[in-house]
């Protein structure tokens, strides 16, 4: 798609796929040594889907998602340093490490919460758009969820409920095509799942989910759409999970593996795609490239030593927080 | 005023929505002539159908929109006409609501509110007349309270209301027909602290929602007697009273729980747990409980008699507790003005 992008933000976009990459790679780095224990869902191989959404959406606009959300987290704008944290399970990570990698948030800047239960956040989105729409439809609220999504009840159930109220929210299906190591067709009659909410009356579009030009542009289309009034509309973005569903390795020669799809994906790799644009439309030098690279390897490397370096909650925190205190 | 406990709903509710304009009233029926036996009766005509909706028959969704809807600085009361329609909810309400707080390192805020009401009588039959007390007292993180009068009724609605966590309060179809005074004025009732609806000194008897009005039928029978028992009513069992469960039984000796669900697992089995480890010394007689058959709620009038717990049943328990001989005396049986057809 061929669109009209300024170089700052491109360079934005670029930056942050970069450094969703780069985060992932150092998580699969420390994997092995036992510093992170609790499951991680890496999202390489995506990286233009979270940055484009994201950098669409801004922290205005508020986002639920799901336990593959390393990559949501980085592209929202949360705190590095917080999310090593939380991975870590430190007391000073984003959820005081009670929530692990499936469980990140950053309010500050509108990642409300995500969540291990497929789709169940996607009602959640719905219900904090009623809330958008209550005050003069403030904000959107997006659900971030991958093709497993469709299979659950919720998702036509909170479509039906949006369109009925014309409400403030953006579905967003992430379709790798996998639901843990079962392909879509093998789950759905029809894969074409950007329609799934048409009868309901929710218009669907699917888009290149690694071009991250696109994924940025149409969505900030249906932001503005929506925020005019617009009904809930509903982004397939197809792409590839480089990684194995949980764990930090790679599994293209598993059966479920499509290999053509695999090394398609492989061959274009979404930072590449957008670091060519920037090389040859703009002329963005190989020194730059590098000083950007530097200082997101720096920032990976702080946030780790932060981690590292923080405490444990102690056994105390254990009974903190089952019940938030009433401040009558 | 002088009101019923559907009344004493709608007061609480009206009152909630006047207060706090993030206050919102949504589920199935919420708006329709009927107006959930009448506690939401006049507020979509008072508040508009903004801020009173009904919805799509889709449980499991509206939950989480309610929980969405909270986290974006609303305040929802989620309405059931059955308790029975919660199980199509649970995953919402137990892995989302009941976990955010803590899960998020006590970010987040939930203040919404599920009310349900358990059907009995006339035939509910086996997914009309459930009571799921248990499973949100098992799951750490949801609140849940069970008003017996109409004046807990509107304490409690308020109090969940103005709770920042999650709420969940079942209601009960006979206790609707309850009239009793209840203060004017906004109030609220603390969520926690249980109510002793008779003080006595041989047995207690812990009892909640509708079990209460059977043990109170059963503790005026037993008055004639000359046996006097105490009536503890939890109201709030998520968080549990134990103080004052485990105070009671230090003075009467012998417990007796009746809840409106079934024993296996259920509330009573955490109140005689509680008793067991925590006052087993003061016991004089090993703990009895009081539940609904071990079957699903039939239909036949005659089984479904037999299927609930009533005063009859407390008696006999009664008296098997403090060794006597029971004569079978005739037992004045409750008369309940509730007819169909829903």
């Amino acid at each position: 798609m061929q669109t009209m992008v300024d170089l700052q933000t491109i360079s934005e976009l670029y930056k942050i796929m970069l450094k969703i990459r780069l985060t992932e790679e150092k998580v699969a780095e420390i994997y092995p040594s036992d510093k992170i224990q609790s499951p991680i869902h890496l999202s390489i191989g995506q990286e233009a889907v979270a940055a484009g959404v994201c950098m669409a959406l801004g922290p205005e606009n508020k986002i639920f998602s799901t336990y593959r959300s390393h990559g949501i987290f980085v592209a929202k704008g949360g705190d590095l340093r917080l999310m090593f944290a939380e991975l870590y399970g430190k007391e000073t990570g984003c959820a005081g490490g009670k929530g692990g990698s499936m469980h990140l948030l950053a309010p500050e800047v509108g990642f409300l919460g995500s969540s291990a239960i497929v789709a169940s956040t996607i009602p959640l989105a719905t219900g904090n758009a009623l809330a958008s729409d209550y005050q003069d439809r403030k904000w959107v609220s997006t659900a971030f969820f991958g093709d497993g999504a469709l299979g659950e009840g919720v998702f036509y159930e909170s479509l039906n409920f949006a369109i009925l109220k014309n409400l403030p929210v953006l579905y967003i299906c992430e379709n790798n095509g996998l639901a843990v190591h079962s392909r879509v067709e093998d789950r759905h009659h029809n894969s074409d799942l950007y329609r799934y909410g048409e009868r309901l009356g929710v218009t669907g579009s699917r888009h290149d989910g690694d071009d991250v030009l696109t994924v940025y542009t149409v969505t900030k289309n249906a932001i503005k759409d929506i925020l005019l009034g617009g009904p809930p509309i509903l982004l397939e973005f197809t792409t590839c999970r480089w990684s194995e569903h949980v764990g930090p390795g790679t599994d293209h020669d598993e059966m479920y593996r499509d290999q053509d799809k695999v090394s398609q994906a492989l061959a274009n790799d979404p930072i590449n795609r957008i670091q060519k644009v920037l090389q040859t439309q703009f002329e963005i030098t190989d020194g730059q490239l590098s000083t950007w690279r530097n200082n997101i390897v720096d920032e990976i490397n702080q946030a780790v030593i932060f981690a590292e370096e923080s405490s444990f909650p102690s056994p105390e925190d254990l009974y903190q927080g089952v019940f938030m205190k009433q401040d009558i | 005023m002088f009101i019923n406990y559907g009344q004493a709903l709608q007061n609480a509710l009206d009152q909630a929505m006047e207060q706090d304009p993030n206050v919102i009233a949504m589920g199935i029926g919420v708006d329709d002539h009927k107006a959930i036996f009448g506690s939401t009766m006049g507020l979509v005509q008072k508040y508009g159908a903004k801020r009173v909706f009904d919805t799509p028959l889709a449980e499991a969704a509206m939950t989480g929109v309610a929980i969405g809807a909270a986290l974006g600085g609303l305040k929802p009361v989620h309405i059931h006409i059955r308790v029975d329609f919660l199980y199509l909810a649970l995953d919402q309400l137990l892995n989302l609501a009941a976990k955010w707080h803590y899960m998020f390192g006590m970010q987040g805020h939930l203040p919404f509110v599920v009310r349900a009401v358990i059907g009995r009588s006339w035939g509910q039959g086996a997914q009309h007349s459930q009571s799921l007390q248990s499973f949100f007292m098992h799951v750490p993180g949801i609140k849940l309270v069970m008003p017996t009068t109409p004046y807990d009724a509107k304490g409690l609605l308020l109090a969940a209301i103005a709770d920042p966590n999650p709420v969940v309060m079942i209601e009960h179809r006979l206790l609707y027909y309850i009239e009793d005074e209840v203060p004017e004025k906004p109030f609220t009732m603390k969520l926690g602290p249980a109510v002793i609806r008779r003080h006595g000194k041989d047995v207690t008897i812990v009892a909640n929602s509708y079990m209460v009005v059977e043990a109170l039928t059963a503790a005026k029978f037993l008055e004639e007697q000359k046996i006097d028992v105490e009536i503890v009513d939890p109201v709030c069992l998520a968080p549990l009273d134990a103080e004052t469960i485990l105070t009671s039984v230090q003075k009467t000796g012998r417990l007796l729980v009746v809840d409106t669900s079934w024993v296996c697992c259920g509330a009573s089995s955490e109140i005689a747990a509680l008793v067991a480890e925590k006052a087993h010394d003061a016991l004089h007689a090993p703990i009895r409980r009081l539940g609904t058959q071990p079957v699903s709620c039939p239909v036949s009038k005659p089984l479904e008699e037999e299927f609930y717990p009533n005063a009859h049943n407390i008696v006999e328990v009664v008296y098997s507790m403090l060794g006597k001989k029971w004569e079978n005396q005739k037992i004045p049986s409750l008369t309940t003005p509730f007819k169909g057809p829903f």
